[in-house]
């Protein structure tokens, strides 16, 4: 995902978690909760879509990692790629381990 | 015969406007079937009928604002009775645009009554005629004229009168109490656009009210200066209300700040199995806490009305929701004591979204029974707030903090809140209300019981 991509992602999630926002009107540092005056409900909702549109699913820990738009856009940039081959890596090992029990143990 | 009146949608509502009937003259209707959706100055509120059988005829059309109390329909009781019912057989509903011109004379009404309705300015339109086939009788007139109050003007619609050149006495208010609204002025100035003219079938034979329609219905007016009418409104409703509730209740307040780090640690783990759509918010916990200690707490669960406590039996928890910038309303989630957590979040979020883009219900407006203020997501650390009469008590929950907390001897940091109760004097003392944050607090510390 480029930023440009993660960009068009997360506008239309904000918009639809919080109608009437605009991500061109707020400054890309501040807070996206304060910006557009988004209560705990307004940000899960936009966490939901985003989690949906993205195919991925984001944790609450990952929240931080969300508070800006910059911050927002350099998360879904970012880290997708890597998380998602990590995550491919990680099943396909799980898979290997769970298909050949033995093989761990000698 | 039953006659279905302007529904009174909280204690701060006088007058509501009928936005749309859901229902038609001849449709059978139970009890507790939404029938139309009325506009106060809060919300759209779709309102139930009280009383079962066939709808018959509609008094009061979309778009007309009338005080609480007003007949807006004629209900037949009985199943499959015949809307027979005099001077009304014609009314048919259609959806669409709404009747022509407020100006045009299609209002039942003899030329002397309608020259003594132009003395005192009462616009005719908006009188409920009472005589034969819906007539306007010289008798309406006199008390529409009598009850008739000096309009209020927008301070926008003032300055566009002034440079219009504008009487402001020929114009007829659409707004919120008859406040005269720019919209209202634009359609008063000279060549001014006609509204939508394609009439439904039948609109011609409407009974009077109904032709006001036109008048409340104004042409598209700018989104902003809709907006700020809109807020204008509700501040005032707000504040009616809030300063009635200062006058009349004798505030006591309590505070206390409650360990959450027990309610935080199970969040997490539980927001970690669940599907994100499924997500709890802590908001939901503390507001299942509330709920069942209102119901440990019944003293503070219910009205005060007539000098004396009524207790509710059941805990409707009313929950304060911003409506961004444009005001809050208090609706209430049902047994909210009840509710599984997963279930009140459910309830919650569906009740957010629908104050803030869809539409509440009469019964979620009216039947709260004590009142939930939650401004963490604000970052403030507590609140005390203002109850809403007739409800006798309202908690509150500030931001859920980390902070140094000392807890079986040991100094940690840990997740809090500042728990708040502001409570009427004339219903409890300050031990009751102790014990209800109490309760709070202990309802709090075994989330998993929750």
């Amino acid at each position: 995902v480029t930023p440009q991509q993660a960009r068009e992602q997360i506008g239309p999630a904000l918009t639809r978690a919080a109608p009437g926002s605009d991500i061109d009107t707020i400054d890309p540092g501040t807070d996206l909760r304060d910006a557009l005056d988004l209560d705990s409900l307004d940000f899960l909702r936009f966490i939901e879509i985003l989690s949906e549109t993205s195919g991925r699913r984001i944790e609450e820990d990952n929240y931080p990692e969300l508070a800006t738009l910059d911050s927002s856009i350099r998360f879904l940039a970012a880290r997708l790629p890597s998380q998602r081959a990590g995550f491919t890596w990680q099943r396909a090992a799980l898979r290997r381990f769970t298909s050949h029990p033995s093989g761990c143990t000698g | 015969m039953a006659e279905f009146l302007m529904p009174s949608l909280g204690a701060d509502m006088d007058e509501g406007t009928v936005l749309e009937w859901l229902v038609k003259p001849g449709d059978e209707v139970r009890k507790g079937d939404i029938v139309a959706v009325v506009d106060t100055a809060k919300a759209a509120v779709e309102v139930e009928c009280f009383e079962g059988g066939v709808f018959g005829s509609v008094l009061v059309g979309p778009g007309a604002t009338v005080p609480v109390g007003t007949p807006l329909a004629v209900i037949t009781p009985g199943p499959m009775a015949e809307p027979k019912a005099p001077a009304v057989s014609a009314p048919a509903l259609a959806p669409g645009p709404p009747p022509p011109s407020p100006a045009s004379p299609k209002v039942p009404a003899t030329p002397p009554v309608r020259h003594l309705a132009r003395q005192p300015g009462v616009d005719i339109s908006q009188v409920r005629g009472t005589g034969p086939d819906g007539r306007v009788t010289h008798a309406d007139v006199q008390a529409a004229a009598a009850t008739q109050r000096r309009p209020r003007v927008t301070p926008f619609a003032r300055r566009l009168a002034s440079e219009l050149g504008i009487d402001l006495a020929d114009v007829s208010g659409t707004g919120p109490g008859g406040a005269i609204r720019a919209a209202d002025i634009r359609r008063a100035a000279p060549g001014a656009k006609a509204p939508p003219a394609a009439a439904p079938p039948g609109a011609a034979e409407r009974p009077a009210v109904p032709l006001s329609a036109a008048a409340a219905r104004p042409e598209p007016q700018p989104e902003a200066e809709q907006a700020a009418e809109r807020q204008a409104a509700m501040r005032l409703a707000i504040g009616n209300l809030m300063a009635r509730s200062k006058r009349e209740i004798p505030h006591y307040y309590l505070s206390t700040t409650i360990d959450l780090e027990p309610m935080t640690q199970w969040l997490r783990s539980r927001n970690r199995e669940l599907p994100v759509p499924s997500r709890i918010v802590p908001a939901a916990l503390l507001l299942k806490a509330a709920a069942l200690a209102a119901r440990e707490v019944p003293r503070l669960n219910g009205f005060w009305r007539d000098e004396r406590f009524i207790p509710a039996e059941h805990v409707h928890l009313g929950v304060a929701i911003s409506l961004r910038n444009a005001g809050m309303v208090a609706p209430a989630i049902h047994d909210a004591d009840t509710l599984s957590v997963a279930d009140l979040m459910a309830r919650l979020r569906d009740l957010v979204a629908r104050a803030r883009s869809g539409r509440l219900r009469g019964s979620e407006m009216t039947d709260p029974t004590i009142t939930v203020t939650n401004l963490g997501d604000r970052g403030v650390e507590s609140v005390f707030g203002v109850i809403y009469p007739p409800q006798v008590a309202l908690a509150g929950f500030g931001k859920v903090t980390t902070a140094p907390y000392a807890a079986g001897g040991l100094l940690g940091v840990r997740s809090q809140v500042t728990a708040t109760l502001a409570a009427d004097h004339r219903a409890s003392d300050g031990y009751t209300g102790a014990r209800y944050l109490e309760a709070v607090t202990r309802f709090l510390q075994k989330p998993e019981e929750l």
